[in-house]
């Protein structure tokens, strides 16, 4: 048991930081957003040119061959610097997908491509009125005689769905929505006939879409893993997902924590700097206890998600997801209130944060789901016994 | 970074395990689990075998008695220790006094004091608080007047925690009222058997008695026991305070308390089915181990800043807290979890040996009690509110 970095890992969280502080001010991600595209291709050069857009791939592939602390690692510099890059969906996800359960041919193809920044990818794995449960699929995937799937449905909430170059879609390839059998997934070109989307922007800063799938065609080639045997890998990359925005969720609350501490220190009311009052010390305190708890459980997702056991990964994730949307939401609510009115303006950072840990609490399952999600994965372990033996004497 | 054990720790873990299931003791780990009254010897017999076997004090330096295990092989202890039900060891003698004579003692109280601690023939209490100084200690009033080969000590402590047993007690005193509150402050040790020394219990909300009121009327303790300077007790109870701190959490004893809590929730029945299945109720008990996943860790980050030579600061009073608020929040899960046979109030069926009545099951006797007791320990040790005091200054610079 240890909790030291490697220093390969310490180089890369090094590199990271030193990179965002250079190119990733509060300004210059403002003027990010409000371009079209709302990413920022300098940004993803410099990303490929670090090596980050190749963090899950192997390094058989020529990859980084990080796995979650590494993932961690970054994601905990983007929450800091409040990144709004397509990098979860296309390195944690597609890229990690692709390098799990790609073919040969899908990752001698597709992995080059994202790890010198020219492909971007999203996942569409929610649709609308599935609320968070990635086993509610109606999109339908039927393969005709010649070996194409038409693709027919719905994905709701895309994030960077309209950015993409590619996009990984979950459909069912047999049984009805919330079954667990019968997902597939597929690449589904955006540019396609009948594929069609609405983008809009989050309040976050990040832009989302609504996807279309209308008698989309697409080859056999672009199945992903096993027909019918989708869900477990959906939920592994969604895992991946969570201990990731765990992590960058920890980024933002400990700028959050920052920001706060040091506005207490230096606003002053009645004549002294109103972190003199006890009663605002005690809540930045509380504050500082959900940031260490917050980390203490971004660094068990990080260190379980790629455990082979499920159960134990899907407790830990889970239970990650669920403290995390609590005490983001604690961190955030109270950095505001601790601000004051300056925590109600647009022009200061805090409240960028704020909206950040916000989404995040919302993105693939906020603490309620995962609530139940935690209890699930208990009730697959056996209860403690404390079974005793009972003394001869004391039945007479 | 990774959460598994070596080979090595393996090997130490199952040594621990081995241990302490061949020798402790059935009948004092079933009192241990199901929550039932422990008395002195119950403490003092596993401390003696755990001495027998070199393992009592791992925090004291080898010479002096220790183990020189490294903190991840102290957390295994504690684990190992908790998970079997094994009473705590009783801090007042290894954890308190004992580092603080190491540390600030001369030789002769060292050689006359720390055998005795280390093989518990003395049993030791805590003379900090009185009425009218609690968090704010450094007002204590007890006065020790220096006459020839003696100190005269007078004054009133309390919440001595089993000073009933105690044989010694480590005792802060004012020598000097001129000057800063702090630097009047010295520490004495002081022979309970003396005469003027008066131990009258307190009984608490749950009718136990657990601490008392220690009068103290010209009582006579020698020079010798002074440890080191006149003047400077303060330094010494805050070195006493920051020093041991590995077990503050109470993480590995919380383990044990949430799985006998799941334990007796799948045992009681709510709407005819098991109350763990009760959404209302599992969520709460999901909550609470949610909590404790993260203070495991917080814990076990602090341990390992601790291996690299930092010394304990006060990220501890963050591990008091949450360490506290989720035994808090155990004691009174539990106490719900049996419904209203809690209300029965029947001491006598927690100590041994019980065959009278009982009312509901026999794990559910001491639940009520437990939580009106655990109410306690965000109070004690510096109170929650002290701690985030300490918080606010030493982390924040508030």
């Amino acid at each position: 048991m240890d909790f030291d970095y490697t220093e390969e890992q310490l180089l890369l969280k090094d590199s990271v930081d030193k990179f965002l502080q250079k190119t990733y001010s509060f300004d210059a991600r403002n003027a990010i957003i409000a371009t079209r595209a709302g990413y920022s291709p300098d940004i993803w050069k410099g990303f490929a040119a670090l090596g980050l857009l190749g963090l899950p791939v192997p390094p058989a592939r020529d990859g980084f061959g990080g796995g979650g602390v590494e993932t961690m690692l970054v994601m905990e510099s983007f929450g800091r610097h409040l990144v709004v890059e397509p990098y979860l969906g296309t390195v944690v996800m597609a890229a990690g997908l692709i390098a799990t359960v790609g073919t040969d041919d899908q990752q001698q193809y597709l992995l080059p491509l994202i790890m010198n920044g020219s492909m971007r990818l999203a996942c569409g794995f929610l649709e609308p009125g599935g609320r968070y449960d990635l086993a509610h699929i109606e999109t339908t995937a039927r393969q005709e005689a010649n070996g194409f799937w038409v693709l027919n449905g719905s994905k709701s909430v895309v994030i960077h769905g309209a950015v993409a170059d590619l996009l990984v879609v979950s459909a069912r390839t047999s049984g009805k929505a919330g079954d667990a059998d019968g997902i597939s997934l597929f690449f589904v070109n955006p540019g396609e006939p009948g594929v069609a989307g609405l983008e809009y922007p989050t309040y976050d800063g990040m832009r989302a879409a609504e996807v279309t799938l209308k008698n989309v065609q697409i080859n056999s080639e672009s199945l992903i893993g096993i027909a019918g045997r989708g869900l477990p890998v959906v939920e592994l990359v969604a895992d991946r997902a969570i201990a990731a925005l765990c992590a960058e969720a920890v980024g933002c609350m400990t700028a959050l924590k920052d920001a706060t501490l040091d506005y207490l220190k230096t606003r002053q009311q009645f004549g002294v700097p109103i972190g003199r009052f006890q009663v605002l010390q005690h809540r930045m305190v509380d504050l500082l206890m959900h940031c260490e708890q917050a980390r203490s459980m971004a660094m068990l997702a990080a260190m379980k998600v790629d455990s082979p056991d499920a159960v134990e990964r899907r407790r830990a994730v889970s239970a990650a997801k669920e403290l995390i949307g609590r005490s983001g939401r604690f961190v955030a609510q109270q950095a505001i209130q601790l601000h004051g009115g300056m925590g109600m303006t647009n022009e200061l950072n805090v409240s960028h944060y704020v909206k950040r840990v916000t989404a995040i609490d919302t993105l693939f399952g906020d603490a309620d789901h995962h609530l139940d999600r935690f209890t699930a994965a208990a009730q697959a372990l056996p209860l403690p016994s404390f079974e005793k033996p009972r003394s001869k004497w004391k039945q007479i | 970074m990774n959460l598994d054990y070596t080979e090595a720790e393996l090997a130490f873990r199952d040594e621990v395990r081995g241990f302490v299931r061949a020798n402790l003791p059935q009948e004092i780990s079933r009192k241990v689990i199901e929550h039932k009254r422990l008395g002195k010897d119950d403490f003092v017999v596993w401390q003696k075998l755990l001495h027998q076997r070199g393992w009592i004090a791992p925090g004291w330096p080898v010479a002096d008695g220790g183990t020189g295990w490294n903190p991840v092989e102290r957390h295994i202890f504690e684990e190992e220790c908790a998970a079997a039900g094994a009473p705590p060891i009783m801090a007042f003698g290894v954890y308190m006094v004992g580092p603080v004579l190491i540390a600030f003692g001369n030789e002769q109280q060292q050689q006359r004091y720390l055998p005795r601690i280390l093989s518990s023939d003395d049993w030791w209490c805590q003379g900090y608080s009185e009425p009218g100084s609690g968090s704010d200690l450094a007002s204590l009033k007890t006065r020790a007047v220096r006459k020839g080969d003696h100190y005269i000590v007078n004054g009133q402590k309390t919440w001595t925690t089993l000073a009933q047993y105690a044989d010694m007690m480590f005792c802060l005193v004012r020598t000097a009222s001129e000057g800063k509150k702090q630097e009047g402050i010295s520490f004495l040790l002081i022979d309970m058997h003396s005469p003027g020394v008066t131990v009258r219990p307190i009984i608490t909300l749950d009718g136990e008695h657990e601490v008392n009121e220690v009068w103290l009327e010209n009582v006579e303790v020698p020079v010798e026991n002074l440890v080191g300077e006149e003047g400077r007790g303060w330094t010494y109870a805050k070195f006493l305070l920051s020093h041991e701190r590995t077990n503050i959490a109470g993480v590995s004893r919380s383990k044990r308390e949430l799985a006998y809590l799941k334990h007796i929730a799948a045992q009681e029945k709510a709407g005819g089915r098991p109350l763990i299945d009760n959404t209302r109720f599992s969520d709460k008990i999901a909550r609470v181990e949610i909590e404790l996943m993260a203070l495991a860790i917080t814990n076990l980050r602090v341990l390992a800043a601790d291996r690299q030579g930092k010394p304990p600061g006060p990220e501890a009073s963050i591990l008091k807290i949450k360490g506290t608020e989720i035994q808090q929040a155990i004691t009174e899960l539990m106490m719900e979890a049996v419904g209203p046979v809690a209300l029965a109030h029947l001491p006598d069926s927690w100590g041994d040996h019980w065959l009278g009545e009982r009312v509901g099951p026999e794990y559910a006797g001491p639940l009520a009690a437990r939580y009106f007791n655990y109410r306690k320990v965000t109070i004690y040790g510096g109170s929650n509110e002290i701690q985030r005091n300490i918080i606010a200054q030493g982390i924040l610079g508030l």
